[in-house]
């Protein structure tokens, strides 16, 4: 099963590559990952997307945990959660296709952000399945480029991820 | 002297890096440091020659230093600590950086860095050390700041000390130690970290249903590890089995926690176990697993491992628990505070089970005790390994601090040396490091000047840490290394033996050094025995010689194999007797 599971994080060097090297140390699924520092700056938040039974989740949590620079960790699959992951795509633009791509630009709410004779690069963000599903609505063979961020995530409701 | 010492009224002194680290050392109640100069090190052993209070331990192998100060952890429960220098320094460190970790040593080891401004320029001696030892270090540190050293060093300890302990890494550049630049040192007493926050006591509503389950056991069996020795939990564990009178085994890293020679005792158990504590681990029906990791070595075939038990285990790590075996009671606490908790409750209750309820149990056990499996053919011609650790025991009275090496001869003394008390028995378990024996005696002879430290060793494992007798010549180390030489690296044969159709493949070592010369020509006794009527006075000369390390070289029957023994892949109950047990009794 897939899990999103959000850490905060000693923002100190080196601690990213901990997170990344006890993946690979242990033959763990990684999807994706990503990290920024929070508004604490000496805190930062990953989110990473894994998959595995639930046995191999509890251990990813717990080893994860076990890190010391791990301040709190929580699996946002075990509730009410929203997701967000953003994406550019480049696509060649020319006369034929500008219509329909704009057409699918708004169908999708997504938004151009970047215009040439031949492309336009186009910014969209929302749930990994809805980028999935952007992409494969492209007319074939447009794509020049697909730059994703990793999902990000949030647990509905009041309370929140803090110290 | 201490470096603080000439501070007029009550100012914090100023301090050099070197100095800083040294002194926080001291502050940190360290007695000795193992270590080996280097370029990157250099200011701080300079400082460390301006000093008296803390003593250094010169090895002869950045290896050795690691393993010296783990065992010497081992052999007293303090931190071990090591001082090598940048790049080779480091790297060779790392072999005993794992094994620590593997086996959950505390330790703190400081690296020497290239300076600061030339770290990741490929500078001379400079290697990734916090990259290279992340995966096998509790933490690491790399000090940028002279300002953090001392901090840094505080959390060194915390972390390795702490929770679960283990080796922690701090690297330090060599412009972090300049002499020439002085701060005010304050060495912290009290340290918290927001992001590790270890358990002390275990939840007390899990504790009570594992009593629950203990006191309607009918055929319930202790199974311990190194946790017990590692979280100084001997003394409750002894008490909870004598009060709840069940059978206790171990696992090769908790030996000693329980009296060996306690007739609750069922021996070790796993791979090389005996097969009263096999059998009683595939008929339990109740297990309570207590600082043990249900290691592959110990359970055998994951899907036969207890088939019919419902599983307490108690760590101090959470992650350790259902991470191989399903549990049913899991307890995250240290061991000792669980321990004695458990022991309360297991009192208030006990009135309600009858005294006689283990008796069908122990009848069974008794059953496959009388099997007699660690029996061994006599051989009045060579000397047997199984009867050489028997020897060993009997000349010592079973009071040795004993360090070993990796193989048969390991497995022998597991099997024949029974320890009657936590930290005699030094050997790396989880990591299985060969040349771990020697530098690890010199540890536990530091630890204990006034006590009995042996190593055992075998012929191929005594090389691999063979400069030590350097380091035992110049400190004095009246340690005994007894090597039972086989010509063979022994557990490798076996295995080619039985599974390889007897090609041995590079097992046999064709050249052998005289190994009575070789420990003479470091300044030490060396003796050689051959003949099993020789061996108890060898041993007992050799070890009347109390203020002399003496290099004991036993010729011992060249292809002896270990049993019993669980095939890999094979479950507890699926036991290779020795060719000396029948088919009959087999059966």
């Amino acid at each position: 099963m897939r899990h999103i599971i959000a850490v905060l994080l000693e923002n100190e060097a080196g601690a990213l590559s901990r997170v990344a090297g006890l993946f690979s140390a242990r033959g763990y699924n990684i999807e994706s990952l990503t990290v920024a520092p929070t508004d604490d700056p000496t805190l930062s938040r990953m989110t990473l997307v894994t998959t595995g039974n639930d046995e191999i989740v509890e251990q990813i949590k717990k080893q994860l945990n076990k890190l010391i620079d791990t301040v709190k960790l929580v699996d946002l699959s075990e509730g009410d959660h929203i997701e967000r992951e953003m994406m550019m795509v480049k696509v060649r633009a020319e006369r034929p296709d500008r219509e329909e791509l704009k057409r699918l630009v708004d169908i999708f709410r997504a938004k151009i952000i970047d215009v040439t004779d031949v492309s336009y690069v186009i910014e969209l963000t929302g749930a990994s399945r809805k980028l999935d599903a952007f992409i494969d609505a492209l007319p074939e063979g447009l794509i020049i480029e697909v730059v994703r961020s990793g999902p990000t995530g949030i647990a509905r409701g009041a309370k929140g991820l803090t110290l | 002297m201490s470096l603080t010492d000439a501070q007029p009224d009550g100012a914090s002194p100023e301090l050099s890096g070197a100095e800083i680290v040294i002194q926080a050392l001291v502050d940190e109640g360290v007695e000795l440091v193992f270590g080996y100069p280097g370029g990157a090190v250099l200011h701080i052993y300079d400082a460390l020659f301006k000093q008296g209070s803390l003593k250094h331990i010169l090895v002869r192998h950045e290896q050795a230093a690691a393993h010296a100060a783990d065992g010497y952890a081992r052999a007293t429960g303090h931190c071990g600590v090591c001082l090598v220098t940048s790049g080779p320094g480091a790297t060779n460190a790392v072999t005993g950086i794992a094994t620590a970790y593997m086996d959950s040593i505390p330790m703190v080891v400081l690296t020497g860095q290239v300076p600061t401004p030339f770290i990741g320029s490929d500078a001379f001696q400079e290697v990734d050390t916090v990259g290279i030892t992340r995966p096998c270090v509790k933490h690491n540190f790399l000090v940028k700041d002279v300002r953090d050293l001392a901090l840094t060093i505080r959390k060194a300890f915390h972390i390795a000390t702490t929770g679960r302990p283990g080796p922690v890494v701090v690297d330090i550049p060599k412009d972090v130690t300049d002499p020439n630049i002085r701060i005010p040192y304050v060495y912290p007493r009290e340290i918290k970290l927001r992001s590790y926050n270890p358990v002390e006591k275990g939840h007390l509503g899990q504790i009570r249903k594992a009593v629950d389950l203990m006191l309607a056991a009918k055929r319930p069996v202790f199974y311990t590890g190194g946790g017990v020795v590692l979280g100084d939990g001997s003394a409750q564990l002894t008490e909870l089995v004598k009060a709840t009178g069940f059978p206790i085994t171990s696992t090769l890293m908790g030996l000693g926690a329980f009296p060996m020679t306690d007739p609750q005792f069922l021996g070790m158990l796993g791979m090389h176990g005996t097969y009263e504590a096999n059998m009683a681990m595939h008929e339990t029906d109740v297990l309570i697993a207590i600082g043990a990791r249900f290691d592959d070595r110990v359970t055998g075939k994951i899907e036969h491992f207890c088939p019919h038990a419902r599983i307490i285990h108690i760590d101090v790590d959470p992650s350790s628990i259902a991470k191989n075996v399903k549990v049913d009671v899991p307890i995250v606490g240290q061991v000792a505070s669980v321990l004695a908790d458990m022991l309360r409750l297991y009192r208030e209750q006990q009135p309600k089970s009858p005294a006689n309820a283990l008796d069908d149990w122990w009848a069974k056990i008794g059953e496959w005790r009388a099997l007699n499996c660690l029996k061994y053919p006599a051989n009045p011609e060579a000397i047997k390994p199984q009867f050489a650790v028997e020897t060993l025991y009997k000349v010592t009275n079973g009071e040795l601090y004993l360090a070993s090496d990796v193989g048969q001869h390991q497995m022998f003394a597991a099997q024949f040396y029974p320890f009657d008390k936590p930290r005699r028995w030094i050997n790396s378990g989880g990591l299985g490091t060969m040349g771990y024996g020697l530098p690890a005696a010199i540890g536990a002879q530091l630890a204990h000047p006034e006590a009995q430290v042996a190593c055992i060793s075998g012929d191929a494992s005594i090389l691999m840490c063979i400069q030590e007798l350097a380091t035992c010549q110049q400190y004095r180390l009246p340690i005994k290394v007894v090597l039972l030489n086989n010509g063979y690296m022994g557990m490798v044969r076996q295995w080619q033996e039985l599974f390889y159709e007897s090609r041995y493949s590079h097992s046999y070592v064709d050249a052998l050094p005289d190994f009575v010369k070789l420990a003479e020509s470091f300044g030490h006794v060396g003796m050689r025995v051959e003949r099993p009527e020789h061996l108890e006075d060898a041993m007992r000369e050799a070890f009347a010689m109390r203020d002399r390390f003496v290099f004991l070289d036993v010729i011992v029957d060249p292809t002896e194999n270990v049993y019993p023994m669980i095939a890999a892949g094979k479950g507890h109950h699926e036991m290779q007797l020795s060719p000396s047990h029948s088919d009959r009794e087999l059966a």
